[in-house]
């Protein structure tokens, strides 16, 4: 009986308030829309910015007479006394030349008749943002300026300092642009949502009084409120992931073979996709009507 | 009625009848409702009720009566327990409603019927429908609502207007509704705050001798009006208040020697008496 009355209440409130019920219902159908817009963005762009992070490497040169003692000696430096090593890899001046010759660069080596290619480490960082302390530990800042080196047989360390800069900084302001603009739009959702609520409950607060007077306890008045909510929020949220899906079929399939940020590994994959964002609307709108209701049940 | 007469006589062996009830007392036993001692202040200057004392024995028809802001109102509120008073103890048989927790509210309400002046009826359901909330409310089965409501609506004279919703009846019709949807649970309490109020002389008529069935079945009615015209009619016990404080607690009329009067008869004097 009970389960039957609710629903039958929740959908006789619907029907007498069409319009502040399609109101919230637009209002959610928009918003999982642009979240179901955002969240795949916003993955791809994370997914390309750690990309171009990943890239970020120390290069450290060996002199050209090193032993390979010298290198054995610098290789377990750079292992066991230098921090946030990522990964470490090491190219010989013979693999150097070799990359030069297919770079199509062999020509000029053999004019030179020897090869002036230093053996070299390249480190990539655990995290790009600790790339200064490997450069500090490999070419400590000396008292006189300028920097030294941590063994001799090192002759320099270059970490394309410009290079480097400008990618740590876009890629940061690309995840502080996208995490603000994440942030504002769920803030804008949930007061969207809560407006249209509380509403359509102002609209009826005299109807909740008067069940209040006569004995209704508050689940019995609240029950059917909250059901609304679920309806609202599960048709909004069907809608909008129909329209996501017809979008992505009949525009973003076709386009993924062409672009790669589209195609991006670590996008979420859509049926999870679908399941968040129907549980959120659901649970958004449920939630909020339970909770507007409070200030209107206190007679 | 028995009712009645247990309480005449209850009341005769109580020492004076019309006592200024400032002074706090103790509840009497098998008391319906009683107010001891109540106070309620809105604020330090606003006293709405000022330690007011009476008890309401079963069966009996009670006005509360007073000018706007003698505090009937407030008294009714105390009573569904809208608000809480700031002193004394009001028991409604003999549970103090001080002690009742705010989630038993309901429940407790559920044993009174309430009548206001506006009505407060649901303006989007029927008149079946708002009479049927009330048990739908308590969690009466289908079966239980098929068999009352039409039952109640017909003593209310209300069996023509089932699929009406409320702003498509007349005001006497909807304060009907309310009644019925009062009555539906055959509460042992009755509470009608201003029924009249809004209503012309010959309807308020008819609802009073609504009201008076409704009594004449053992339930209990209080009455807060100010139509004073209408109380001198009924010749009911009467408490008037002003100002916050009991003035009069009185058998209007002579209303101890009168015998019973069928709702026929009471009809047939109220209607003799406005002509």
């Amino acid at each position: 009986m009970s389960f039957g009355f609710f629903l039958r209440e929740a959908i006789r409130a619907l029907k007498r308030n069409a319009v502040p019920s399609f109101a919230a219902l637009a209002t959610t159908l928009v918003t999982v829309l642009l979240l179901g817009v955002f969240i795949p963005m916003v993955q791809a762009t994370t997914g390309a910015a750690n990309e171009v992070r990943s890239k970020i490497i120390i290069n450290v040169f060996m002199k050209t007479d090193a032993k390979q003692a010298d290198v054995d000696r610098v290789q377990k430096l750079i292992e066991t006394q230098v921090p946030h090593v990522g990964k470490v890899t090491f190219v010989s001046k013979k693999q150097a030349l070799a990359r030069q010759r297919e770079a199509g660069r062999g020509d000029f080596y053999d004019l030179l008749g020897s090869n002036p290619l230093p053996d070299t480490f390249r480190i990539s960082p655990d995290d790009p943002e600790n790339i200064t302390a490997i450069r500090d530990a490999l070419a400590p800042a000396k008292a006189s300026g300028g920097r030294g080196v941590a063994d001799e047989a090192i002759d320099e360390v270059r970490d394309r300092k410009e290079d480097t800069a400008t990618l740590l900084s876009v890629t940061r302001v690309v995840k502080l642009t996208t995490a603000l603009l994440a942030g504002l739009l769920i803030i804008a959702s949930v007061l969207l949502i809560a407006n249209t609520i509380r509403l359509s409950l102002y609209a009826r607060r005299r109807e909740v009084e008067v069940m209040k007077l006569v004995g209704a306890t508050d689940w019995f008045i609240r029950w059917p409120f909250v059901l609304e909510g679920v309806i609202v929020g599960a048709l909004g949220g069907v809608l909008a992931v129909l329209l996501l899906g017809v979008v992505k079929v009949a525009v973003v399939d076709p386009l993924a073979a062409d672009f790669a940020l589209i195609a991006a590994p670590d996008t979420m994959n859509f049926p999870l996709l679908i399941a968040l964002l129907l549980f959120a609307s659901v649970a958004v709108s449920a939630v909020g009507s339970g909770i507007s209701l409070r200030r209107f049940l206190r007679v | 009625m028995a009712a009645t007469e247990r309480h005449l006589r209850r009341r005769r062996h109580r020492d004076d009848p019309h006592r200024p009830s400032s002074a706090p007392h103790p509840p009497a036993t098998g008391a319906v409702l009683s107010f001891s001692g109540v106070e309620m202040r809105y604020s330090a200057t606003d006293v709405a009720l000022d330690h007011v004392s009476f008890d309401i024995f079963p069966g009996e028809f009670v006005f509360l009566v007073g000018h706007s802001g003698s505090g009937k109102s407030t008294a009714m509120k105390l009573l569904i327990k809208e608000l809480e008073p700031t002193d004394g103890e009001i028991r409604v048989a003999g549970r103090d409603l001080q002690r009742i927790p705010r989630a038993r509210v309901p429940y407790y309400r559920r044993n009174l019927g309430v009548i206001f002046q506006d009505y407060k009826l649901l303006p989007n359901r029927t008149v079946y429908e708002n009479v049927a909330y009330a048990l739908q409310v308590t969690g009466g089965t289908r079966r239980e609502i098929r068999e009352k409501v039409p039952d109640i609506l017909r003593l209310t004279g209300l069996s023509l207007k089932l699929h009406s919703y409320p702003d498509q009846l007349s005001g006497g019709e909807q304060q009907r509704v309310s009644v019925a949807r009062a009555f539906v649970n055959h509460p042992p309490l009755l509470l009608a705050d201003e029924p009249t109020g809004n209503l012309d002389p010959e309807t308020s008529i008819g609802i009073m001798q609504l009201l008076y069935r409704i009594n004449r079945t053992g339930t209990t009615v209080v009455v807060a009006t100010h139509d004073v015209a209408m109380v001198d009619r009924m010749r009911r016990r009467v408490i008037e208040l002003a100002e916050g404080r009991v003035v009069r607690d009185e058998l209007a009329g002579g209303y101890a020697a009168r015998r019973e009067e069928t709702t026929q008869e009471f009809g047939a004097r109220l209607w003799g008496e406005i002509e």
